[in-house]
């Protein structure tokens, strides 16, 4: 039992970080209704430059000046890529979002250097030991922050009028032009969200760990997230990403048991298999609205 | 009567001429010239840069194969690289030695495994399929993302077939009537593999752009463009979807059956993780440099992509700055990861046609020089 309380804690910690990433992707996708695969390379490059920073400036600092500078590195990337493609095939925009997920990863990639690099976080592998369930300090810590982001990015939406003009946004595009919304501030908006929450959520992702290439592969997981939570729900990123966190805790924890014969462990498949049967249930995942086809 | 009117290339009186396979005479001379120029190539050029054309030979199959499927049916795949894998592994389990240390049947007639490679990987896009009609757009796109996902791990784990992580197994030997290609004889391996992938190409591009024009070709441009209003026309959106899907991963099967050949070894690496997503996302970057639902686009895409890697380390000696050394930034290996993604965005921004929209725009303005219009 106490096994499988610390895997689920381990999973929490896990989805947290997933749930960070996945708001990022729909916020970009409810304002412009595109998938950035841009996300998880901007996630590596937050990370990175954190750990650039955190011993000069100190962890915390460095973690909210990391992320606001891959906001404006997000801004940037909006501006000039993704902008002049407005109206174009959704299709074409996210595959310009790959180019702009290789040319990053490949310029932070050259930072990471061959020395394992660190985050220089607080927590390090730290644990507290509650009735013999092992919480880790930094998936807890993961969680808080999660936490406290997704009730500031719900409380945005909620009372603050470019939150408001965003949900018009979302809801309809030209109506709210007609309005006085500035779509053009709306997509700024969401892609400087997306990009500060992915740094952050690199971050977590990053801790304890040293750092590598590697962590791009943690944040494409994040895709699965939001098509099992659906591309258009804050709500959807937030369960799926804890669900989807716990899930691969337990496939990682239990693997030997499930699956004596593979060697390798089968905790990084099981966000993907997850989003597979679930899609075989509901296509449009779990909170997703159905598209209406009109002809 | 459906005859054509001397001096008059463009004026066609029946539709038969208008959609023939090569309907102007400019285009059958023009073909025939490329082919020629294509053929004698390899007498010319040097063996390191003949085994790069033909791997790009090679990709452009595949790069044709995702066209069916991405460009001529608008269903954007992530996985293209997956059914490659299997075609891969496919071909080299018909063709691999039954005693060596991986699986094998030990049957070295050729147009067996490319075949084989190709119906296996066909199988793989029919089970696939479908989940994948049920899905739209970007949904789709990340679904066959978790195929290279999961696909990668299933082919680093089954070692008996794959040989296993750093291991890899050997690929297919080419034998035409128990002649070995890859042994230098009167011409060198590369120049023969370069014959034998040409024709490959050339019989897997004529069947594709003859299914362009066909009826299942105009169904796909139909499903593309809008599949709700495809289905009302009639057009069974199912149907065409899965026919594009099995197209798509045959291509995808023959250009992994080939693919590995020259090296004569191939490990699971290349299709898993971050390397096999850079496989599907350089399939991508093909069709969209080379043209979007154009044979000859593939084509020219692949060759591109895969001179990349020969262009950027010729860029050294012109922008001093970039290194060859891998522990110094900025190098050649990240200059030639960092251009798919510029040639990708720069395309998609400037030229969405792709090399087939700039051929086009050069044929247009000489066809009425000096006029502009």
């Amino acid at each position: 039992m106490t096994e499988l309380l610390s895997a689920v804690a381990a999973g929490l910690g896990q989805g947290s970080i997933y749930t960070l990433l996945a708001l990022g992707f729909v916020i970009i996708y409810k304002s412009m209704g595109v998938i950035s695969f841009a996300q998880p390379a901007l996630m590596m490059a937050g990370a990175i430059l954190v750990s650039y920073w955190s011993p000069k400036l100190g962890f915390w600092p460095a973690v909210i000046l990391g992320g606001l500078a891959i906001a404006v590195v997000a801004l940037v990337i909006e501006r000039l890529a993704i902008r002049p493609m407005v109206g174009k095939a959704v299709f074409v925009i996210a595959i310009i979002t790959i180019g702009v997920d290789i040319i990053v990863r490949v310029v932070a990639g050259a930072f990471v250097g061959t020395d394992p690099r660190s985050i220089g976080d607080p927590w390090g592998l730290g644990r507290w030991h509650i009735g013999g369930v092992a919480i880790q300090h930094r998936h807890a810590a993961a969680f808080i922050a999660a936490a406290v982001i997704v009730t500031l990015v719900a409380a945005f939406f909620r009372y603050t009028s470019i939150g408001l003009a965003m949900r018009a946004a979302a809801l309809d595009q030209e109506a709210a032009m007609t309005q006085g919304v500035s779509v053009g501030v709306v997509f700024a908006v969401s892609w400087a969200m997306a990009g500060f929450l992915a740094a952050v959520a690199g971050v977590f992702a990053a801790a304890g760990n040293s750092l590598d290439q590697n962590l791009w592969i943690v944040g494409l997981a994040a895709l699965p997230v939001i098509i099992l939570g659906g591309l258009d729900s804050l709500l959807g990123a937030v369960v799926g990403g804890l669900v989807i966190g716990v899930v691969e805790a337990l496939v990682r924890n239990y693997h030997s048991d499930i699956f004596p014969g593979i060697a390798t462990n089968t905790g990084p498949l099981a966000p993907y298999v997850v989003m597979l049967l679930v899609l075989l249930v509901r296509p449009y995942g779990l909170f997703g609205t159905k598209e209406v086809e009109r002809v | 009567m459906t005859t054509r009117v001397k001096g008059r290339p463009e004026f066609y009186t029946a539709y038969a001429q208008d959609m023939a396979f090569l309907n102007t005479r400019p285009k059958q001379w023009g073909v025939v010239a490329i082919v020629a120029i294509a053929a004698l190539l390899p007498m010319t050029v040097s063996d390191d840069l003949l085994k790069i054309l033909g791997t790009g030979l090679v990709l452009a199959i595949g790069a044709i194969g995702l066209n069916l499927l991405t460009g001529f049916a608008g269903q954007v795949s992530l996985g293209h690289a997956f059914f490659v894998a299997v075609g891969a592994y496919t071909a080299s389990w018909i063709a691999g030695d039954p005693d060596g240390r991986t699986v094998g049947l030990g049957i070295t007639f050729m147009p067996l495994w490319i075949l084989g490679a190709g119906v296996a990987a066909a199988i793989a896009g029919a089970v696939v399929a479908p989940l994948a009609v049920r899905l739209r757009g970007l949904y789709l796109a990340v679904v066959t993302l978790a195929l290279v996902i999961i696909g990668g791990f299933v082919f680093t784990e089954w070692r008996s077939l794959s040989g296993g992580a750093q291991q890899g197994r050997d690929a297919p030997v080419p034998t035409i009537l128990g002649a070995d290609l890859t042994v230098d004889g009167a011409y060198t391996q590369e120049q023969k593999l370069y014959w034998l992938f040409l024709v490959v190409l050339i019989i897997c591009a004529i069947f594709a752009r003859n299914i362009g024009r066909s009826k299942i070709g105009r169904a796909f441009s139909a499903v593309r463009d809008r599949d709700v209003a495809a289905g009302v026309m009639g057009v069974e959106l199912t149907k065409y979807k899965l026919i594009a899907f099995v197209l798509s991963s045959f291509y995808a099967g023959v250009c992994g059956s080939l693919l590995f050949v020259a090296n004569g070894y191939f490990g699971p690496e290349r299709f898993s993780g971050g390397m096999g997503l850079l496989l599907s996302v350089q399939f991508i970057a093909m069709i969209l440099i080379g043209g979007v639902a154009t044979v000859s686009g593939s084509i020219m895409g692949a060759m591109l992509i895969a001179l990349l890697p020969r262009i950027s380390s010729e860029l050294p000696s012109f922008l001093p700055f970039i290194t060859t050394a891998s522990n110094e930034h900025p190098n050649i290996f990240e200059v030639e990861q960092a251009m798919y993604g510029v040639l990708i965005i720069a395309f998609l921004l400037f030229e969405p046609r792709g090399l087939f929209g700039v051929w086009h725009r050069v044929r247009t303005y000489w066809k009425s020089f000096p006029f502009s219009y």
